[in-house]
C-alpha cells in the first residue's frame, strides 16, 4: 500500500467514525429502541454529537501546538463540517419530530425561547463557515478566510450557552464541556499574550 | 457523571429490570375481557370489576408484598374516573420515568431503582392532626378499598401518558387522621436514602433532598387526588414510586410525588422542591395550563406517548389537563397566570 493509499484509508475511517453516532442512532431507531419519546431522544442525541464534533474541531490547533500533532490539521475541515451536519439534522429533527412543522410553533420557539435563539444564532453563524470551507474559497478569501473562520469562537460560546440554558437540575455534563471549552479557548489566549 | 445511553448501550432487558423477574402472561385475561364487549355499551360494562391489563408476557410484573396482593386483586374499576383514551403500553410506563433520586435520564429509574426496599415501609403522619404517628404502610392502607382509575398524566416537560392506577382517595386518608383547623396545607416527603437512591449523591445537581411536594388542603380533599399503590392491575414498580405515591392528574407530573415517607399538615405553604430551585419556572400550584408557557418551552401542546417519529402525536393541552369540571372551582377568583 502506498503512502497515499494509506492516507486515503485513514481518511475514510475518520469519516466513518464521525458518522458512527448517526448510524447507531438510525440502527436503534429501526430496532424501535429509542424509548417512549423517540423525538426528544433524537433531537438531544444529534445536538450532543454536534457539540462533541465542534469541540473536536476546536482542539485541532491546541493539539498541533502543544502535542505536535500536525497531521490532525488536515482533518479539521471534516470535523467542522460534521459539527455543522449534525447541527442541521438537529434543527430538522426538532422542527419535524418535536414541532411537526407547525409554523406558528416554530416561529414562537425561534423568537421566544432564549436557549433556542442562542442555538439558532450559533447555527446561523456556522452556515458561512460551512460554505467557505472549500480549498477554493480558502484561496479566494486569503487573509479574510482566517478572520471569517474565527467566528468559531463566538459560535462555541453560543453553543455552550445553548446547552447551559437547558439545565434543569443536573449540570454535570455542562460542567464537563464548559471546562473543556475554557481549556481550549484559554490556551489560545495564553499563547497570544506571550510575546 | 456518566452520560446515559451513549453509543452501544443496548435496550434494557427484562432481566435488568428485576433481579427475580416474575413473568406472567395476562393475555388470557384480556381475551376474557374482550369477549364481554358484546354487552351493551354503557361505557364501563365491559370493564367494571376487571382490572387486568394487557402486559406483554416477557415484561416483569411487580406483585408487591403478600399483604398487599389481596387488596390489589379486589380492586374495582371506577368508571367515573376513567377515560376512553388509549393507554400507554405498560412497557413505556415502567421505562420512561422522571425520578431524579435514581438519575435524571428517563431510563435511569428503571435501571437503578430495582433494589429499592419497599416493604416494610413506614409513613409518618405529623403536624396539625389529631392522630400523628409513625405508621406501617399496611396499617395506613388497612381500611381503604382500592380503586382502579385511568388518568392522564401530563409532565411539565410537555409529554403525557394515560395510565391505570390502583389507589384510594387522599381525602379518605386525611379524614382518618383528623386534621385540625390549623391544617391549611399538606406536605409530602419522599424517602431520603443515599444508599438506595444514587441520584441523591450527585454533586452536580441543584435539587436538595429529600424531595418535597405539597397541596392546599382543599386540593388534597378533592376526590381526584389519589394515593396510589399500584398500576396496570399490579403493585407499583419502584421506578414509578413504590410503595406509595400521590397522583394529582390536573397538575404537572412533578406534583405527583413518589415513594412517600411523610405526610405533614401545617398552616403554612410548604417550600416544594422544584419551586425552590426555579420559582419562575415551577409554581406551587403547577396546574396544567396551556395558556401559561414554561419559560423555556410551550405548554400549549403535548406529545402523547408513546409517539412515533412521523406521527409525533402532538395534541392540544387542556386546562387542568381536562379535569376542569372537577377542579376549576378550587381556583375561583385566582389569577392563574400569577399563580401558575
Ligand atoms: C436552530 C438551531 C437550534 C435549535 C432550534 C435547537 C434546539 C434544541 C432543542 C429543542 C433541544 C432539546 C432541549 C430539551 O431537552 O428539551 C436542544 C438540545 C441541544 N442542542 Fe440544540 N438547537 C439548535 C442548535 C444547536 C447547535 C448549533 C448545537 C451544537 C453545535 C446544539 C447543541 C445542542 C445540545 C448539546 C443539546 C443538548 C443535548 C442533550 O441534552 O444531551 N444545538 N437543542
Amino acid at each position: 500500500m502506498s503512502a497515499l493509499q494509506r492516507k486515503g484509508w485513514i481518511r475514510w475511517s475518520v469519516f466513518l467514525l464521525l458518522l458512527l453516532p448517526l448510524i447507531l442512532l438510525i440502527q436503534r431507531l429501526l430496532n424501535g429502541d429509542l424509548g417512549a419519546d423517540p423525538a426528544k431522544f433524537i433531537v438531544k442525541e444529534l445536538g450532543y454529537w454536534s457539540l462533541c464534533w465542534l469541540w473536536l474541531t476546536l482542539s485541532v490547533t491546541p493539539a498541533r501546538i502543544y502535542l505536535g500533532w500536525r497531521w490532525l490539521t488536515s482533518y479539521r475541515r471534516m470535523f467542522g463540517l460534521f459539527a455543522f451536519f449534525y447541527a442541521v439534522l438537529h434543527l430538522l429533527a426538532f422542527a419535524t419530530f418535536l414541532l411537526g412543522w407547525r409554523w406558528d410553533s416554530l416561529i414562537t420557539e425561534l423568537t421566544k425561547r432564549p436557549y433556542i435563539i442562542v442555538g439558532s444564532l450559533a447555527l446561523l453563524c456556522m452556515l458561512p463557515l460551512a460554505i467557505t470551507s472549500t480549498k477554493g474559497m480558502q484561496r479566494k478569501l486569503g487573509k479574510d478566510w482566517k478572520r471569517l473562520h474565527s467566528l468559531i469562537y463566538p459560535i462555541s460560546i453560543l453553543v455552550m450557552l445553548h446547552y447551559t440554558l437547558q439545565i434543569r437540575s443536573d449540570f454535570s455534563q455542562q460542567l464537563i464541556f464548559a471546562v473543556l471549552l475554557v481549556v481550549l479557548l484559554g490556551c489560545r489566549i495564553y499563547r497570544k499574550r506571550r510575546p | 457523571m456518566k452520560r446515559y445511553r451513549r453509543i452501544g448501550s443496548p435496550s434494557i432487558q427484562p432481566s435488568e429490570i428485576t433481579p427475580e423477574p416474575i413473568y406472567r402472561n395476562r393475555r388470557r385475561f384480556m381475551q376474557a375481557a374482550l369477549s364481554m364487549t358484546a354487552l351493551p355499551v354503557l361505557g364501563f360494562s365491559s370493564q367494571a370489576g376487571a382490572t387486568d391489563y394487557d402486559i406483554a408476557g416477557d415484561l416483569p410484573i411487580y406483585e408487591g408484598p403478600s399483604w398487599l396482593q389481596p387488596k390489589l386483586a379486589s380492586a374495582v374499576h371506577n368508571p367515573g374516573y376513567s377515560t376512553e383514551e388509549k393507554l400507554a403500553p405498560y412497557y413505556d410506563a415502567i421505562t420512561h420515568n422522571n425520578f431524579y433520586e435514581f438519575g435524571t435520564d428517563k431510563r435511569d429509574p428503571v435501571r437503578h431503582a430495582q433494589g429499592l426496599i419497599t416493604d416494610p415501609w413506614q409513613v409518618e403522619i405529623s403536624g396539625a392532626v389529631a392522630k400523628p404517628g409513625q405508621y406501617h404502610l399496611e396499617d395506613i392502607l388497612a381500611p381503604h378499598a382500592l380503586e382502579d382509575r385511568i388518568y392522564r398524566l401530563r409532565c411539565v416537560e410537555a409529554w403525557s401518558m394515560v395510565i391505570p392506577w390502583l389507589g384510594f382517595p387522599l381525602a379518605d386518608l386525611i379524614k382518618r387522621f383528623e386534621p385540625t383547623s390549623k391544617a391549611k396545607y399538606v406536605h409530602f416527603t419522599t424517602l431520603e436514602d443515599k444508599e438506595q437512591m444514587p441520584g441523591q449523591s450527585n454533586l452536580f445537581g441543584t435539587i436538595t433532598w429529600p424531595y418535597v411536594e405539597g397541596l392546599r388542603i382543599d386540593e388534597a380533599m378533592n376526590p381526584l387526588a389519589l394515593l396510589v399503590v399500584g398500576m396496570y392491575g399490579n403493585a407499583l414498580p419502584p421506578q414509578n414510586g413504590a410503595p406509595l405515591r400521590l397522583v394529582v392528574p390536573w397538575k404537572y407530573g412533578f406534583k405527583s410525588i413518589k415513594s412517600i415517607v411523610r405526610i405533614h399538615f401545617s398552616e403554612t405553604m410548604p417550600q416544594t422542591s422544584w419551586n425552590h430551585i426555579a420559582p419562575d419556572e415551577y409554581g406551587f400550584y403547577a396546574n396544567v395550563n396551556p395558556a401559561v408557557d414554561h419559560p423555556r418551552w410551550s405548554q400549549a401542546t403535548e406529545r402523547r406517548l408513546p409517539s412515533s417519529l412521523f406521527s409525533p402525536n402532538i395534541i392540544d393541552t387542556l386546562p387542568f389537563n381536562g379535569y376542569a369540571e372537577e377542579v376549576a372551582d378550587l381556583y375561583k377568583g385566582m389569577d392563574l397566570k400569577q399563580w401558575f
